[in-house]
């Protein structure tokens, strides 16, 4: 080689200056990895590691008028899986079946799951059973991936007797995700199915915290806390509403399992409703982490519909309560005065044209007030003072009395009541054809029967009109506002006269039975045909108590329940037990 | 015997490197499970101090008796190298690969660290030996059969990444033989050929360039017709190459170019490497707080891609130390090389300057994904005993060579 010390030097120089250069470039390489490109590195560096295990929130505690629980939060345990992919997960699940029951349904339900969020825990249990959590916690070491933490469970310490206001919860289904509606929510978290739980699902959700968990490059969770702060979840606040659970309770009660149908009470000054009972009821806690299938199945095959609010969804004739409408009617436009009597006296029936209507009474009432014919539920009265108003002056009342509007009670799915519309011609053209109908449908019309299906809030709404001052008060489970509109346009004497007249029900009329000592209750039974059953009428009663002063509507029906008395005597106990007034020995009288 | 003057700077940058890579082996082994490398670090202290004997041992030997022993030295490592295809074994990811020396079901090390230095003294001893460098392709013949050899029955193995420590160590040495840089980027240029064949303009480019070198520089005709002719072959040749490549070779050189293709296997090691080193930021995560190292998303952490430990733990800061420190050491042996006192042991020293910087250059340059995956080790710091030997036997050598040499010349940059 040559080596000459100036030619050394010169290499030296050479390869010193390259290997600087070297330096710095490699140098620069990891200013630009670790200073210019830190923020994305760092990103993924976390995503590697963490895993976000949802924190749900607890929901809205639900309280009745005196704090009373109806709907709260009880500790339960929630089951979940960390998983890298879905082949793994499904491994996963395979292997927990044996040891707890999981069914092919669920694995499959829980890899699509896992589709939609790959990097969260899906949920194999929102409600686990504690046993089996005891096992799983034994077992830990062999699914990796497993999570099992405490999650608030919502628990109706009074069950079915608060399912037809409460409502339930459950998990939000795969149709639900997809829905604008529940935009924001994730797979795995509960909300509202059913009653305030639905309506004020906004309100009550509270908003959700998240934990991390720290997982190793397989995906076996390394660590459960500290990994990075969590971040809590917030509960929503409390739901106060006006309900009286004693009252509730005691609805539940007087329903018991033989008798169906509904029952609301109503404070009409304010529209709070003190209780709303479905019968048959459901228990809602069954629904909480997931209701077995043969129970779905069970409840909605049930004739009786349980899970129907027959309150709110149901429409019934609402037959001789209705008269007080047509009375009111034609008092507003001062067609009649109480006093009046009809031109035909009631001797069993009516004739009208090639019909003959009955009254209820074969026997006949004679000739009746109005104030009578009230008390007597006298349909030949009624009939002719259906005609003296005319079809589209009945109408036109009732729609103003609030016969086909929805009473926006807050529960969800309210149904609007059947009633014919402005157009009165129009409807029965369009309903029997143009020659199908005759003036005949004011008969029927003016004692509840015929187009006319009421539910059974947008009665008691009705009559909360009668026991105020002719407003009625927009029903409400929630305290809010309360809001009334004045439906009847009757003078104080007119008014005054009406409530005389269905005091006299009870404690006269038809609803004899029904008499509380010392309190006056005032209401009108309903004995209404229907077409499901000929056989059994269904059995209304709306009234309200003291009569002097009212201080609770309600509105009874069961379905099939026979004479509107037996609705006036369970009204009857639902007002006793509300105003604590020592219930005496009821007369049956029937009429 | 002559007493020898200690080349402190030296031994200290070698000792702090050692030590870093020490911690940096504790560290690896700190993961949340278990790992091969939880109870390395005891062994790597075992290997260090044990090197460092050997160092110091190897320090005393005059560097005439280096010069003797080489080609004793060589034949032996050749026959070693040979030996090993035969009844070589692997060792974890190369489980097929025959690079370890097993002896009774022992694993004893990896023979071709030692056949590094081997080769080195080989090629000192017989460039050395020229009182000219060489200046044609023919007078190359010689030094290219002495690392041919060896290299061949490397990557036979195959060990790929030491087989380009070797050309590294060829070419650095021929340089510093005084072997023209023309000449040495002539020599270079079909293997570049290949590489451009690829893209067409770019490789035309290329062509160009080189003729404008040829006709400068004026080899011998045959030459420079044999060279231009070599990168037309090669060009023309890398397409079919490509075409019967393996599936699984191809794959291999398109995640180097873009590991994103295939993020969860090939891919997979640079990607996760380089989010260790870019997650580290200005000061790191913090010694053993690494959590792709922790967590077992850093593959090979306390081997090939201990670096990335580094970068994910103590930041850019302590990659630039950690890179200073080498730049020092290279820098240290550029200096004992051209302060030596005769052309072997200069030769000595600066072939092992080359092969530090190759395997820095390239073990560093891969965790950033700049190379590609070859599997070599980072000196002082990757964990292995045949190699932690080999490193601290250079750093022997290096310290008996430049107290041999003069004291005064320096080359301006060498420190």
């Amino acid at each position: 080689m040559s080596f000459h010390p100036n030619e050394l030097a010169r290499r030296a120089r050479v390869a010193s200056w390259a290997l600087v250069g070297m330096f710095v470039l490699l140098l620069s390489a990891f200013f630009k990895t670790q200073v210019v490109n830190y923020t994305k590195y760092s990103q993924q560096s976390e995503t590697n590691r963490l895993r976000e295990v949802p924190l749900p929130a607890p929901r809205g505690i639900i309280y009745d008028r005196n704090n009373q629980v109806i709907a709260e939060n009880v500790p339960g345990y929630a089951v979940s899986i960390l998983s890298p992919s879905a082949d793994s997960l499904r491994a996963a699940l395979n292997r927990l079946s044996a040891i707890i029951p999981i069914s092919q349904e669920q694995i499959e339900l829980s890899v699509r799951r896992f589709s939609r969020a790959r990097n969260r825990p899906v949920a194999v249990f929102s409600d686990a059973p504690f046993d089996e959590v005891s096992v799983l916690e034994e077992r830990r070491i062999d699914f990796p991936g497993l999570i099992i933490q405490s999650a608030p469970k919502r628990y109706y310490p009074d069950s079915s007797a608060v399912a037809s206001i409460a409502g339930y919860v459950g998990e939000v289904t795969e149709a639900e995700l997809t829905n604008p509606k529940y935009q924001g929510y994730k797979t795995g978290q509960s909300v509202g199915k059913g009653g305030l739980e639905r309506q004020y699902e906004t309100r009550l959700r509270g908003k959700e915290g998240v934990r991390f968990v720290e997982v190793d490059a397989m995906g076996r969770v390394v660590r459960e806390a500290g990994a990075r702060d969590e971040v809590a979840a917030e509960p929503a606040a409390p739901l106060y509403t006006n309900i009286d659970l004693p009252l509730q309770r005691f609805m539940a009660k007087i329903f018991a399992d033989s008798l169906q149908g509904g029952a609301i009470a109503i404070d009409p000054k304010t529209g709070g409703v003190l209780a709303l009972y479905s019968a048959p009821s459901y228990n809602p806690n069954r629904f909480v982490g997931g209701i077995p299938p043969e129970l779905w199945k069970q409840l909605n095959s049930d004739p009786r519909k349980p899970l129907y609010n027959k309150v709110t969804q149901a429409r019934y004739p609402p037959g001789s309560t209705w008269k007080l409408a047509t009375a009111a009617v034609a008092l507003q436009r001062g067609l009649v005065k109480l006093d009046d009597r009809m031109p035909v006296a009631c001797t069993g029936g009516f004739q009208f044209g090639n019909r003959y209507f009955r009254c209820w009474e074969p026997k006949g009432h004679g000739n009746l007030t109005l104030a009578e014919a009230i008390e007597k539920s006298c349909d030949v009265y009624f009939y002719q003072l259906g005609l003296k108003v005319g079809l589209s002056e009945l109408v036109a009342g009732g729609l103003k009395l609030g016969a086909g509007t929805k009473t926006s009670i807050d529960l969800p799915d309210e149904a609007r009541p059947r009633f014919p519309y402005d157009d009165v011609v129009g409807y029965y053209n369009r309903k029997y054809g143009k020659n199908g109908w005759s003036q005949a449908v004011v008969l029927n019309l003016s004692i509840g029967q015929g187009e006319n299906s009421q539910t059974i809030v947008s009665m008691a709404r009705f009559y909360t009109a009668l026991a105020t001052d002719g407003s009625a008060a927009r029903p409400e489970i929630v305290r809010d506002k309360p809001d009334r509109t004045q439906i009847l346009q009757l003078a104080p004497e007119q008014l005054a006269g009406l409530r005389a007249a269905l005091a006299g029900v009870i404690t006269s009329g038809t609803a004899g039975s029904a008499r509380i000592e010392g309190v006056v209750l005032a209401g009108k039974t309903g004995t209404a045909q229907n077409s499901e059953d000929p056989l059994h009428h269904h059995a209304w009663f709306v009234g309200y108590a003291p009569a002097g002063d009212p201080t609770i509507v309600v509105a009874v029906m069961l379905e099939f329940g026979g004479h509107g008395t037996r609705a006036a005597r369970i009204a009857s106990k639902i007002i006793q037990s509300y105003l604590h007034v020592e219930p005496t020995t009821l007369i049956n009288t029937d009429g | 015997m002559r007493r020898v003057v200690a080349d402190y700077p030296l031994i200290l940058c070698a000792l702090l490197l050692s030590a870093y890579g020490v911690a940096m082996v504790y560290s690896a082994g700190q993961t949340d499970v278990p790992t091969v490398a939880t109870h390395a670090w005891t062994a790597q202290i075992r290997w260090v101090i044990l090197s460092i004997g050997l160092a110091y041992a190897v320090s005393r030997a005059s560097v005439r008796f280096f010069e003797w022993a080489s080609l004793p030295l060589y034949i032996l490592t050749c026959l070693l190298l040979l030996g090993l295809l035969k009844f070589g074994g692997g060792a974890g990811d190369a489980a097929s690969s025959k690079s370890w020396l097993v002896i009774a079901g022992h694993r004893l090390g990896q023979p071709a660290e030692v056949a590094k230095v081997a080769v080195i003294l080989m090629l000192a001893r017989e460039l050395g030996a020229r009182r000219e460098a060489p200046r044609s392709l023919l007078e190359l013949w010689k030094p290219a059969v002495v690392v041919g050899i060896p290299w061949l029955l490397i990557m036979l193995q195959p060990d790929l990444g030491s087989g380009m420590v070797f050309i590294g160590i060829f070419f650095a040495m021929l340089f510093w033989s005084g072997v023209p840089l023309p000449l040495l980027i002539l020599i270079a240029s079909p293997a570049v050929s290949l590489v451009l064949a690829f893209n067409t303009s770019l490789w035309g480019a290329w062509f160009l360039a080189l003729l404008a070198l040829v006709l400068w520089y004026r080899p011998y005709m045959w030459e420079g017709v044999t060279l231009m002719l070599a990168n037309v072959f090669m060009g023309v040749l890398a397409p079919i190459l490509w075409e019967r490549l393996a599936p699984y070779q191809r794959h291999r050189l398109q995640v180097f170019l873009d590991p994103s293709i295939d993020p969860r296997n090939s891919g997979w090691h640079v990607i996760q490497s380089q989010v260790a080193i870019g997650s580290g930021g200005w000061i790191g995560k913090g010694f053993l707080g690494g959590t792709q190292k922790r967590l077992a998303f850093l593959p090979e952490q306390h081997t090939d891609f201990i670096f990335a430990v580094v970068g994910e733990e103590l930041g850019l800061l302590g990659v630039t130390v950690a890179l200073s420190l080498f730049l020092f050491l290279v820098l240290r042996a550029v200096r004992t090389a051209s302060n030596a006192n005769d052309s072997f042991g200069s030769l000595v020293a600066f072939g092992l300057a080359a092969s530090w910087l190759v395997h820095v250059s390239v073990n560093v340059g891969m965790t950033l994904n700049l190379m590609p995956i070859t599997g070599i080790p980072l000196p002082f710091f990757s964990y292995g005993g045949s190699f932690m030997l080999a490193c601290w036997l250079s750093i022997g050598l290096m310290m008996r060579i430049s107290s041999e040499g003069r004291g005064g010349r320096v080359g301006e940059l060498a420190i």
